[in-house]
């Protein structure tokens, strides 16, 4: 499993884009905060291309907080994927 | 008894011609009152519970006027009013105030952003608000369908006598075309300026106004117009444009004569550029572009690409430069705009219209009113008007932006009805409405034009986005499409702000 030991940052908060957030936290799960300006209506699809990437990458014990401005699933997943990297 | 469209809407062929007639003109004797203050000036126009008043919008999001007198209204006490406004903006909060404590408890207009539209969307307006159209807001005042009591008129310069001009002044906006039905049908008129001096040109004579004041200051230059309006840097943007213009011509409009209008928005006004280059290459004039104008019609109008400019509003300070110098850049009020009943009016000598769009679903409606959260967050202005007169009207957009898709399977509101809108331009390709199919056959045999069908850019964005949740809104009603023959086009119901 892949624990983060530092903060990691990918993104931007330019509209069709979204700023992810990984930090450790004191226990062994991935707890996800989601902002986005689709939420009553992409909320759920979004919070699973972040959980899908975080499952991929076997990340535990972090906390990731994605602040979206009505970016795709790929983006989404590529920002993660680059968030935990450097998280690690 | 509040103002509400009755009849359903039904698609018209045509509207016969018909004339309203006003009897200001045969006024005698008339001299305008020059009053001193707002206490002065509220005893003189008798304002009661219950009454219509009417504002314009040419000082926009600059605008002074109506906060002030709604200020003075508030504090008077004065309830149950409606008002009339040309169109709303952010800066207009004491409108909002007055909504929320029942002070004003109706607004009829063409197009509402901010506080406002935040207030009505949420239920707190005590009566349906109509939405109606540039064009319909002058019908339903000539019509007197509209009843105005008092109208203010903000007026960037006024002359001793009382006439009023949008070209002179600190606040000086140009043409004043939206207030000019108010000007000759509202029982009082009352006229407020920042600048009193002789004028060089007269917008509304003063045999329509009944009472002046001259106040401090009747608007923020910075808010009325912009210094320059920008051609969007997007590239996906000006692919648009560029594709756009190339469906002009093959659909056979670029050839002298041409009649066009296009919107201010970043790739409207990139239609514009990419129009210029195409009438310069082609060596056509065009007989006139109307609208709100901007810069980039003022230079291809100086340029001589356009025979005429016909303006109701100006957008920007070119557009007040040039209609204050240029002969044929011409000022027309919003009844000869866009009231489908004026012989004259001019939406019905376009041959292309270019527009925006937040929503258009497969039957080609539009909405330019509502998000799909059922917030009102603007409106038609003259997107109804132009699309109904104008031979072709085009919507340009982007398919896709921060993941929702300007095509749907059905708008959320309906702005303009798809029975007017004739062809989509977007980044995944040119939709043509279905009535047009023998141009579609044409366009695939003898262009490279990407035409598709509206479904198929359904699905493209679909793929992209992913499935929408639909987005449920509240019972109660809180307000009214009025299309621009003045029968009821569709409702807006009261959006979830839990979301």
């Amino acid at each position: 499993m892949n624990r983060p030991i530092r903060t990691g940052i990918a993104g931007t908060l330019e509209s069709n884009d979204c700023q992810v957030t990984v930090e450790p936290s004191h226990d062994d799960t991935v707890t996800i905060r989601l902002e986005s300006v689709v939420k009553a209506r992409f909320g759920h699809q979004i919070e699973k291309a972040i959980r899908d990437t975080c499952d991929q990458m076997q990340l535990t014990g972090a906390t990731v907080s994605v602040n979206d401005k009505g970016a795709l699933d790929f983006t989404i997943k590529a920002r993660v994927e680059t968030a935990v990297k450097r998280s690690l | 008894m509040k103002y509400t469209p009755m009849e359903p809407y039904q698609y018209k062929e045509s509207y016969s011609p018909k004339s309203f007639p006003e009897f200001k003109s045969a006024r005698q004797n008339h001299a305008v009152q020059r009053v001193q203050s707002l206490d002065e000036l509220f005893a003189k126009i008798q304002l009661q519970d219950g009454m219509t008043i009417s504002f314009h919008h040419h000082l926009r999001n600059g605008d002074a006027v109506m906060n002030l007198m709604l200020d003075e209204i508030i504090r008077r006490g004065i309830k149950d009013l409606t008002v009339a406004a040309s169109s709303v903006f952010p800066v207009h909060t004491s409108l909002a105030k007055a909504i929320e404590a029942n002070f004003v408890t109706q607004v009829v207009t063409a197009y509402m952003s901010g506080a406002v539209a935040d207030a009505v969307s949420e239920g707190k307006c005590l009566y349906p608000c109509v939405m109606q159209t540039h064009g319909g807001r002058a019908l339903s005042i000539e019509s007197k369908k509209l009843k105005i009591d008092v109208a203010f008129i903000a007026a960037p310069a006024m002359d001793h006598q009382g006439n009023l001009s949008g070209r002179q002044g600190r606040a000086a906006c140009g043409s004043l075309g939206y207030a000019i039905a108010d000007a000759y049908y509202a029982d009082t008129v009352v006229a407020i300026t920042d600048t009193v001096e002789p004028l060089n040109h007269i917008d509304i004579p003063y045999i329509c106004v009944d009472a002046m004041l001259t106040v401090d200051s009747i608007g923020d230059p910075a808010g009325i117009v912009s210094g320059t309006t920008r051609i969007t840097k997007d590239p996906v943007g000006l692919a648009i444009a560029k594709k756009t213009v190339e469906l002009m011509d093959a659909a056979g409009f670029i050839r002298d004569g041409l009649s066009f209008q296009t919107g201010a928005g970043g790739i409207s006004l990139a239609v514009a550029a990419s129009l210029h280059q195409k009438l310069k290459e082609k060596k056509v004039v065009g007989s006139f572009a109307s609208g709100g104008i901007t810069g980039t019609l003022v230079d291809m109008f100086e340029q001589g690409l356009f025979e005429k400019l016909y303006d109701v509003q100006c957008f920007d300070l070119s557009a007040v430069a040039s209609i204050e110098k240029n002969k044929n850049h011409i000022a027309i009020s919003a009844s000869q705009y866009g009231n489908p009943y004026n012989p004259d009016n001019i939406v019905d000598r376009l041959d292309v219209v270019i527009l925006g769009a937040s929503e258009i679903d497969l039957d080609f409606n539009v909405n330019v009113t509502t998000g799909f959260d059922h917030r009102i967050l603007g409106g038609s202005g003259g997107h109804a008007d132009t699309a109904y007169g104008s031979k072709f009207a085009i919507i340009v957009s982007k398919l896709v932006s921060s993941r929702i898709s300007v095509v749907v399977d059905r708008v959320t509101t309906i702005t303009t009805p798809g029975d007017t809108v004739d062809a989509l331009v977007t980044d995944y390709g040119i939709a043509i409405h279905p009535r047009h199919s023998e141009l579609l056959e044409q366009l695939k045999k003898t262009t490279r034009l990407p035409m598709v069908s509206m479904k198929e850019l359904l699905d493209i964005a679909n793929q992209l986005c992913g499935t929408p949740q639909l987005i449920h809104p509240k019972e109660k009603v809180v307000a009214l499409m009025e299309y621009r023959d003045l029968s009821l086009l569709d409702v807006i119901h009261q959006c979830d702000d839990s979301l």
